[in-house]
């Protein structure tokens, strides 16, 4: 294809991925630098039948003003990088110089809400990708075994998960486990304690999330897997029977390794979608007891008196941070595979 | 093959168990919030006994029968639900076309090109769709604000369509490369254009493949929340973000019917979808995943 033709058919894809993601994280990263302005105070003198007193106020005209002129704020540097809702330099480095042990450090810099946000994110991630997986194959072996005619409707319950808007998907579930609902009622009933909430502590509310992930998930990885599973070579199968390989030990080194291609791939996407983990959070009212990067940003972007941009982008730069640590392995490996391509 | 080869009866049983855990889990919350939509709030939180949610002994009591339309009733009428689904409809309508259109040219260039640069603009994409949507939009607001576009519908559909294009050109990238190259340069011989090669011999082709990436495009622009919260005002907001607001005052209000009688009837257009387009939204899962 001539250069000029290339250029012509991808222009409208790539100026919208250009003006619309390109030039927002670059927008992102400036906007991180700066920092709301300071109410604008003045001192006015207020005179009443006891005497006079001096008063400091907010003006909201100047305030306004200053406001208008230079809508990003003031130069901040990365001072809000490093300020106590973010990476928090100061407060760990006293955690860190004075503290009873591992489990005390661990503790209090957990209360400090970039690392609290960054704890559960992680957690998150690397339990629900793998799990997902797990489940999505279990899955994808029992379709397998069943007879053609039921195949179609299983496919598509178990699609259902997966294709609900994860809010409201979070928002049926949160129904269900609240305590009059009918997950949370037979949850007390069945450990005989009236006062069971999954919303009261912070694990229960781990759990919960990470359980909904998983839910939210499985479907993805089973229809991956279920698609590699109609691929699987049939005489190597039925050779591996003839040197009396079980089940087990067929699934062990015959299906397994086939369908590791696709499991790097199935857990490179579900990487990037659990590493964004929002809805939910705002789905299950967690804030309290769990909160993620993404969710912070919405939080400081969806403020009740003042939205602090530069706190949010802050949060944005380090999440972007995230996402590529996560990518390396992957683009590493995608550069070799084309080098060795292209010779 | 015959199914009788290493067939074995007590791993039958269990994968046959495992599946029908996995279906109970998958299909009843949405049955059970579905049946619920219909009763009232004492029935369906009910504090004596979940089977009250089924049978629906206060509904019967507070209407008159065992079914009750109230909660849609309060959400589309009184909450004015409708609206907010009309915009979704003009959005994701307009988001899936407009990415397909993208995406097709987009695609198709990047299909038959086999410079460096291809494949740096499929990594770039593959960056770009792992970056976290609320990250993009924290860098959206203020340049929105200054050039006073924040709230309006087009602006979330051209910001919905750039957020779709990483995942759209790859979908369809693998698509296209799947139709053989000999095509387009036999109709080129007999005197096309290469935009007419495009549209005259490919595109008939890729229907199966545009229908898909459409599906998912759909599906992007209809769940999607992160973007459409925060860049559309109050009378523009779609289906998602409306429910979002219902939930703050609904709980006070003790109308919290109305939100699952919303939720409903936004998660119920979803299982019509998959209904007709299960094997495209199959395919379409699995694309990227063949290539490998």
């Amino acid at each position: 294809m001539r250069h000029r033709d290339f250029v012509k058919f991808i222009f409208p894809s790539a100026l919208a991925m250009l003006l619309f993601i390109a030039v927002p994280i670059v927008s992102v990263f400036v906007q991180s630098l700066y920092v709301e302005h300071d109410k604008v105070l003045v001192t006015v003198e207020n005179c009443g039948p006891f005497g006079c007193q001096q008063e400091t106020r907010v003006d909201p005209d100047a305030t306004a003003a200053l406001k208008a002129e230079e809508p990003l704020g003031q130069f901040n540097g990365l001072g809000t990088y490093l300020n106590r809702a973010h990476l928090a330099t100061q407060e760990v480095g006293e955690i860190l110089s004075d503290n009873d042990g591992f489990g005390d450090v661990a503790r209090r810099i957990y209360n400090l809400p970039f690392y609290k946000a960054l704890a559960f994110t992680l957690v998150y991630t690397f339990l629900v990708t793998p799990l997902s997986m797990i489940f999505g194959f279990m899955v994808a072996l029992g379709v397998n075994t069943i007879p053609k005619a039921v195949k179609g409707p299983v496919i598509f319950l178990s699609l259902l998960p997966y294709i609900v808007t994860p809010l409201l998907g979070s928002l049926i579930l949160f129904w269900m486990i609240n305590s009059d609902g009918v997950i949370g009622a037979t949850l007390q009933w069945v450990f005989a304690d009236p006062t069971l909430s999954l919303k009261a502590s912070p694990f229960l509310t781990w759990v919960t999330l990470i359980v909904y992930g998983t839910w939210h998930m499985t479907p993805f990885a089973f229809v991956v897997f279920y698609a590699g599973l109609q691929t699987l070579p049939q005489d190597t199968l039925e050779s591996a029977m003839i040197d009396g390989a079980n089940r087990w030990e067929r699934i062990r080194y015959v299906v397994i390794p086939h369908l590791v291609p696709l499991a790097t791939f199935v857990g490179l996407v579900l990487l990037m979608d659990n590493f964004r983990v929002f809805e939910p959070i705002i789905g299950f009212s967690s804030e309290a007891n769990a909160t993620s990067l993404s969710w912070s940003i919405y939080n400081d972007l969806n403020g009740q008196v003042d939205q602090l941009f530069g706190s949010a982008a802050a949060t944005s730069v380090l999440t972007m941070i995230g996402v590529i640590v996560l990518l390396t392995p992957v683009l590493i490996r995608t550069w070799r595979d084309f080098n060795r391509k292209a010779r | 093959m015959d199914r009788k080869i290493g067939y074995s009866r007590p791993l039958a049983i269990t994968t046959g168990l495992v599946l029908l855990v996995w279906l109970i889990l998958a299909a009843f919350p949405f049955f059970w919030t579905v049946w619920g939509s219909f009763k009232v709030q004492a029935d369906f939180f009910s504090r004596e006994s979940f089977w009250n949610a089924i049978t629906g002994p206060a509904t019967e009591r507070q209407t008159g029968g065992t079914f009750t339309l109230d909660g849609y009733r309060g959400a589309w009428v009184e909450r004015e639900f409708y609206h907010s689904v009309i915009n979704t409809a003009i959005v994701t309508v307009c988001v899936t076309s407009i990415s397909l259109v993208f995406g097709t040219l987009g695609g198709y260039a990047l299909s038959r090109s086999s410079r460096q640069y291809t494949f740096w603009i499929l990594i770039a994409a593959l960056v770009f769709r792992a970056m976290p949507h609320i990250t993009l939009v924290s860098g959206y607001l203020l340049p929105f604000f200054e050039m006073n576009i924040w709230g309006y519908l087009p602006t979330a559909i051209i910001v919905l369509v750039a957020i779709n294009q990483p995942f759209t050109i790859w979908m369809l990238h693998s698509f296209f490369q799947s139709i053989p190259k000999d095509l387009d340069e036999s109709a080129m011989v007999d005197g096309c254009t290469r935009f007419q090669a495009f549209r005259l011999a490919i595109m008939p082709v890729m229907w199966p493949g545009v229908i898909t990436t459409g599906l998912f495009s759909f599906l992007l622009a209809y769940n999607d929340f992160a973007v459409t919260a925060m860049l559309l005002n109050q009378d523009n907001q779609t289906m998602v973000p409306k429910i979002n607001s219902f939930l703050g005052t609904v709980q006070t209000e003790g109308t919290i019917m109305y939100a699952v009688a919303a939720v409903v009837s936004a998660t119920v257009p979803l299982f019509i979808l998959v209904m007709f387009f299960q094997r495209q939204i199959v395919s379409g899962l699995t694309a990227g995943a063949v290539k490998g």
